[in-house]
């Protein structure tokens, strides 16, 4: 380096500058400010202005929901085994699965662990959306029935945060019998007097809402999150008509009864402990 | 032996052409007989023969777009030729008792064999009256609420309940949002994975993703031959993975959604066979299968006893797509087991591990 000894100044450019706010600056979404990005962090990821909440993974969801080094993973590496050899535009399911776990750092599209909240002792299950979109195949079924079988014999509540887009068509009808699964642990789960908590987080849609986070004995959601049945894509095109504002928001679902509560992202913990607390047997 | 009325011209889907050729020369030679009086029958004799042979051949081996074609004949029996043809004394019961009625979803009280049974049903309409009626076959919430509110009280008699599913999917509308789509899908997957009576689920049709899955959560999943059970629709997968929604025949292949294929997954307990040419060229025979089907696997879970076959049925929920992979993995992992013990057994030879089995 001590070598470059020439000025690297190459005189104005109209370009914009790629690295600056790809690091340090980014802009909301919502209301479109250009926000510092370490401010956003400090801020648990939510826009200072508008109280956007950007979607975080699942490794900072747990470090902002749980007391510190709480938190002891298990099935860290279940793995799926592509159940249908699922080919598609010249790439395979395997390949997608090895990007995405390049990409997003993770190994597949849900956490499961034991952790204390504010000193509450629980199981959780936390879900990736950098991973497939989040989806729901063949080891976030498994990963979740083992959270609740877990919970159910050391009698903990369970705390699951769904974030995902549906069911993981890679793997076809196992993904789709990935939501029957689910629901009937938590009905068994149920029937032995468990407590579970469900936080939907933006976007829960498809077959994960239609299964597991629509069960919570407490339903709550992350202000302004996508929360629906179908994608609102699907439902523009098919009836073909323009989407009212808000509709499928967190505010949408709270307003039409589906959803217990909204709660702001740094209220979180402390609105689950109570909730453990008032459940407590 | 196929038959003639059900498959007029017009009526043959495109791999069938040889099929539809053969019934028109058929056609032109009845039409001669009776203009001229001239005796063909030996000659239309033939030509059936020729097209069961045809139509043996193409039917045996359907690619899994076909078999979703076959799937959405106009003609296939729906749920009505089902109560019509295989329930004694259909009694429906409307309403979810909530907000309303909703016509994609049938339920009612009704005999099959000597069994009293409860039937629940997606219909999709046999005329465009009906059709518009039942939405196509795309239940709204309601019609979810409404057949959880009827399978709960046929639990409370103990009456066994079969559902037959065939719908493109649950309704992707701003209403059923409102209403809770998800929520009312979630809740049968729930409650239906507990209920104290033997649920019998085939698939006569489509299987549209959760739709489907809202009323097929039971002690067995059977499927028509030519029916199809699908995560997504083709053409909707085409549409995410391919960008392109007219690449639906080579999703529908990735996507192993025939009857053939799900059984060797271990996803479906059984498959039900079509008369040669699949479910629309003969309705009875058809109805006959599946009523068999039906009576035969009654009998069957009526022998256990009802803590074991919700053991049982949580046992089945709760090993999907782990069946087919995971015993495998474990049988792989036992051997491996086996071969080690062995080998340590041989002296000097206790260190080496097979490098696969």
């Amino acid at each position: 380096m001590g070598k470059e000894t020439k000025s690297k100044w190459k005189g104005f450019s109209l370009r914009p500058r790629k690295e600056m706010p790809e690091g340090l600056w980014m802009r909301c979404p919502r209301c479109e400010h250009m926000l510092y990005r370490s401010a956003v962090e400090k801020n648990l990821n939510v826009c200072p202005e508008c109280t956007y909440h950007f979607r975080i993974d699942a490794k900072t969801r747990i470090k902002y929901l749980v007391d510190e080094d709480s938190f002891q993973q298990f099935m860290g590496d279940l793995r799926t085994d592509d159940p249908l050899g699922f080919k598609f535009r010249g790439t395979s399911y395997k390949q997608r699965l090895k990007d995405d776990a390049k990409k997003s750092d993770a190994k597949e599209a849900m956490l499961i662990g034991s952790a204390f909240i504010k000193g509450r002792g629980v199981i959780m299950a936390v879900m990736e959306p950098n991973f497939l979109m989040g989806s729901m195949g063949l080891v976030v079924g498994e990963k979740f029935c083992a959270a609740v079988e877990r919970a159910m014999e050391e009698k903990l509540p369970l705390v699951v945060v769904a974030c995902s887009g549906g069911a993981r068509m890679h793997e076809g009808v196992v993904s789709l019998g990935q939501m029957a699964k689910t629901s009937a642990a938590l009905a068994k789960f149920d029937e032995a007097g468990g407590l579970y908590i469900c936080v939907l987080a933006d976007p829960t849609t498809g077959g994960v809402t239609a299964s597991f986070a629509m069960l919570g004995d407490c339903i709550v959601a992350e202000p302004g999150a996508l929360i629906g049945f179908a994608g609102p894509r699907t439902i523009a095109e098919t009836i073909k008509v323009e989407l009212p504002e808000g509709f499928q928001t967190a505010e949408f679902m709270l307003e039409h009864g589906f959803v217990d509560m909204i709660v702001h992202r740094k209220d979180l913990r402390s609105e689950i402990a109570r909730l453990v607390d008032y459940c407590r047997k | 032996m196929p038959d003639n009325n059900s498959s007029k011209d017009g009526n043959h889907l495109a791999f069938e052409e040889k099929v539809a050729d053969l019934d028109r020369q058929m056609n032109e030679l009845r039409k001669l007989t009776s203009v001229k009086g001239i005796d063909y029958s030996s000659e239309i004799r033939q030509l059936q023969r020729q097209q069961v042979t045809e139509l043996k051949r193409i039917y045996s081996s359907l690619t899994a777009w076909q078999t979703v074609q076959v799937a959405r004949h106009p003609e296939r029996p729906l749920l009505s030729d089902y109560l019509n043809l295989m329930v004694k004394d259909f009694r429906e019961l409307h309403g979810d008792r909530c907000f309303g009625d909703d016509r994609a979803i049938i339920a009612g009280l009704g005999q099959i064999g000597r069994e009293r049974v409860l039937l629940v049903g997606q219909d999709k309409g046999k005329t465009t009256k009906q059709k518009i009626a039942s939405n196509f076959g795309c239940p709204n919430p309601e019609g979810y609420r409404k057949a959880l509110a009827k399978m709960k009280f046929a639990e409370k008699f103990g009456i066994p309940i079969v559902t037959l599913i065939d719908t493109p999917g649950a309704y992707p509308g701003i209403g059923a949002e409102e209403r809770g789509q998800a929520q009312a899908i979630a809740a049968n997957l729930y409650h239906m994975s507990r209920l104290r009576v033997p649920i019998i689920c085939i698939v006569i049709g489509e299987g549209g993703s959760g739709g489907a899955l809202g009323i097929g959560v039971g002690d067995r999943l059977a499927m028509l031959e030519f029916a199809y059970y699908s995560v997504i629709s083709p053409e909707g997968c085409a549409g995410i993975l391919w960008r392109d929604g007219s690449q639906a025949p080579e999703a529908a292949e990735a996507l192993k959604l025939t009857s053939k294929d799900l059984y060797k997954l271990g996803l479906v307990d059984a498959v039900i066979p079509e008369p040669l040419g699949g479910a629309h060229r003969n309705l009875h025979d058809t109805v006959h299968n599946v009523e068999d089907y039906i009576v035969r696997t009654l009998r069957e879970l009526r022998r256990v006893k009802i803590d074991t076959l919700l053991d049982n049925r949580y046992a089945k929920l709760r090993s999907t797509g782990v069946s087919a992979t995971e015993k495998l993995r474990r049988r792989t992992k036992a051997g491996r087991e086996r071969i080690k013990e062995a080998l340590e057994a041989i002296p000097g030879k206790g260190k080496r591990v097979p490098a696969k089995v």
